[in-house]
């Protein structure tokens, strides 16, 4: 198939469509728009539901309740609405029916502005409201990953009956590539046995994140802990460039994970052995696959769109054996390679005295006269 | 749910019960089952209007309710058919998510005044505005039944709740909120009126506006939306029947009970 110039934001809805998205109830919230705007042209003309909703806190509750009859719905924001969202996440997550959300993280926190960050790698990845459970998580760093991820994404989200959510900054959703879309998905007319369709026939259906009784709630919590489990074991997915004779690596993700491959590269151009290891499920996360490789290098670094969010996750992993250090930006600042590189020597540095000073020319950054 | 042994005569030298005529039974669209409401609590006769009422409409295997955060949390059991529970103000969408995404279904929220007036109170303006195609049962109390007694919007002046000690004070706590007859404003509203519990007279008439309400939705006129007077003789402070005087002689001067919006369709059948 040929390929076309897409919108991320908009390849993203289109993608949605194609994955067999039934119904989509969003607010306006830039750097996201674009997604809502595409729904609403699309979907009436498909014959799906389109509704802009009056609030992030409506919009999640609808798709909860779409959700409840077998729909596959879903809704997308950015990051002030997701913080409106938490609420009806945690409900949908307790009560165990199938949702995609989209978040296109702007800068924060407060209103902050409507450039590109990855400041809500907590907010999605820790929780996404409260109680104790997880979304599946997908950290796209291309607009064809967007969509091939989104593809997927109802799939994930009703095998699993639990929130799927694309992660990604205001830059993926604004920027435009050539891609190539998916043909649309072909869906059974049946609904799930777990659906609202009516007590005809049968004993009520009924949906609810209430358990009364410590008892009652902590059976709950062990059956939403057994899937996670199952969902970790089977959804891990990352990549990796250049880690075979790496002594060091660089961990990112979206966007960064993205620049930081040109930073891998020209350090490899000045001879530094450094590889990238770029989680695309930062839930689940590749903690066996990253822990295997901590255990090759020498030294790691993290570099975010944040104050070092993911850093902390990597940090657990690598267990205090080797050093982790952290590189970032924020407020709407993309890190590039001339940040990334300068912490890359730091790195290397550090690891240098920690070896007692043995000598090590190579410097990841050419350095110019 | 099976609660007890059947009784199946009352005594020695009456008919066996399976000889009597059935007058007045359980609606098949009320559950077999225990609530726990308070003894004197009017929740119970409202959710056996609505029961009848779906019965009556033959739609009880096409229904789903939304429950509220409130003491009726737990109304998806008590109703026999297909239920779900909200996050507390949010029925109003999640039922509007519903109904865009099952349209053939009947699907009806009920809410405390806490949960719609209060925290979702802008679920349910919106809900009206887009003339969303559900029926909202919306219990009045004037109070936060579940969470033990305090001021809701709907306190009347004066009122001494938990967290109004000192009774309510307009000046300072505001005047309670007529959202039925603001939302009765807007176009997307097809039914909109106010009913009470306290006599076997304001029963029925509660009853029939239940009705009239469904049969809105039933015909795609838009939102109906009954409010009914309730008590709360536990939060009150009251016995039952004191309850029901309280509402005649303190909430029907502040709550007057009448028809606010009725679409002209409704208008012929009655
Ligand atoms: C977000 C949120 N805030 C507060 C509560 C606590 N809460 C539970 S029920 C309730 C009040 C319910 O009162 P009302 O709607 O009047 O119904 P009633 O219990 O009187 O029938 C409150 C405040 C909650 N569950 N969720
Ligand atoms: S607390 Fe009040 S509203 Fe709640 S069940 Fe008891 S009497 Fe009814």
């Amino acid at each position: 198939m040929a390929k076309e110039l897409w919108k991320g934001n908009e390849a993203l809805a289109e993608a949605a469509l194609r994955a067999g998205a039934e119904a989509y109830f969003g607010y306006p919230i830039t750097p996201q728009t674009e997604l809502l705007e595409h729904m609403s042209r699309r979907m009436p003309k498909l014959g799906l539901t389109f509704l802009q909703a009056e609030s992030e806190l409506a919009s999640i509750n609808m798709v909860y309740g779409a959700a409840t009859v077998g729909a596959r719905a879903m809704t997308s924001s950015s990051s002030p609405g997701i913080s409106l969202m938490q609420e009806g996440l945690s409900y949908i997550a307790a009560s165990e029916v199938p949702a995609v959300v989209v978040d296109i993280m702007r800068g924060g926190p407060g209103l902050g502005n409507i450039q590109p960050s990855q400041g809500d790698y907590f907010q999605m990845v820790k929780t996404a409201g409260h109680g104790d459970y997880h979304a599946i998580v997908l950290a796209p760093s291309t607009i064809q990953e967007a969509i091939d991820l989104i593809y997927d994404s109802f799939e994930l989200a009703f095998k699993y009956r639990t929130i799927v959510t694309i992660l990604a900054d205001g830059s993926l959703g604004q920027m435009m590539e050539p891609v190539e879309m998916p043909e649309f998905k072909e869906w059974p007319e049946e609904r799930p046995g777990w659906a609202l369709t009516g007590a005809k026939g049968r004993e009520p259906h009924t949906i609810s994140s209430l358990y009364l009784g410590a008892e009652n709630l902590e059976k709950l919590n062990l059956r939403l802990q057994k899937k996670l489990a199952e969902i970790k074991a089977n959804e891990v997915r990352y990549e990796t460039l250049m880690t075979d004779d790496a002594e060091f690596l660089i961990v990112a993700f979206g966007t960064v994970g993205r620049i930081a491959q040109s930073a891998v590269r020209q350090a490899r151009e000045n001879g530094v052995k450094v590889g990238l290891f770029r989680p695309i499920t930062l839930w689940p996360f590749a903690e066996e696959e990253l822990m295997a490789m901590t255990r090759r290098v020498r030294g790691v670094l993290v570099a975010e769109m944040n104050a070092g969010q993911m850093f902390e996750d990597v940090k657990a992993i690598a267990q205090g054996r080797i050093p982790v250090q952290f590189t970032g930006r924020m407020g709407g600042t993309i890190p590039l390679p001339d940040d990334i590189l300068p912490a890359l020597d730091t790195l290397i540095d550090s690891v240098r005295s920690r070896n007692g000073n043995k000598p090590e020319p190579t410097r990841a950054r050419e350095v110019s006269a | 749910m099976a609660i007890a042994e059947p009784i199946t005569q009352i005594a020695p030298d009456e008919p066996k019960l399976e000889e009597m005529e059935i007058i007045y039974q359980r609606p098949e669209a009320v559950a077999e089952t225990y609530t726990h409401y308070c003894p004197g609590c009017t929740h119970g006769i409202i959710h056996r209007l609505v029961g009848e009422v779906i019965d009556e409409l033959g739609v009880r295997e096409r229904t789903i309710g939304v429950s509220p955060v409130g003491c009726a949390v737990f109304a998806y059991r008590y109703f026999n058919t297909d239920g779900v529970e909200a996050a507390h103000g949010r029925a109003p969408a999640m039922a509007t998510g519903i109904k865009r995404a099952a349209p053939d279904k009947v699907v009806f929220t009920y809410q405390g005044d806490g949960d719609l007036a209060s925290i979702g109170g802008n679920e349910i303006l919106h809900a009206c505005a887009r003339g969303e195609n559900i029926t909202v049962i919306f219990v009045n109390n004037a109070v936060y039944g579940m969470t033990g007694g305090q001021m809701a919007p709907t306190t009347l002046p004066g009122m001494v709740t938990t967290s109004s000690p000192y009774g309510r004070d307009v000046k300072l706590q505001g005047a309670p909120i007529h959202i039925t007859e603001m939302l009765a404003m807007m176009p997307g509203v097809a039914y909109a009126v106010r009913r009470s519990t306290h006599s076997v007279a304001e029963i029925r008439k509660t009853k029939k506006a239940i009705k009239l309400a469904f049969e809105a939705q039933l015909k795609g006129l838009g939102l109906g939306l009954v409010e009914v007077l309730s008590t709360c003789p536990t939060n009150w402070r009251l016995d039952p029947n004191e309850s029901l005087n309280f509402i005649r002689d303190n909430m029907v001067p502040i709550y007057p009970p009448g028809d606010f919006k009725v679409h002209d369709e409704l208008k012929k059948r009655r």
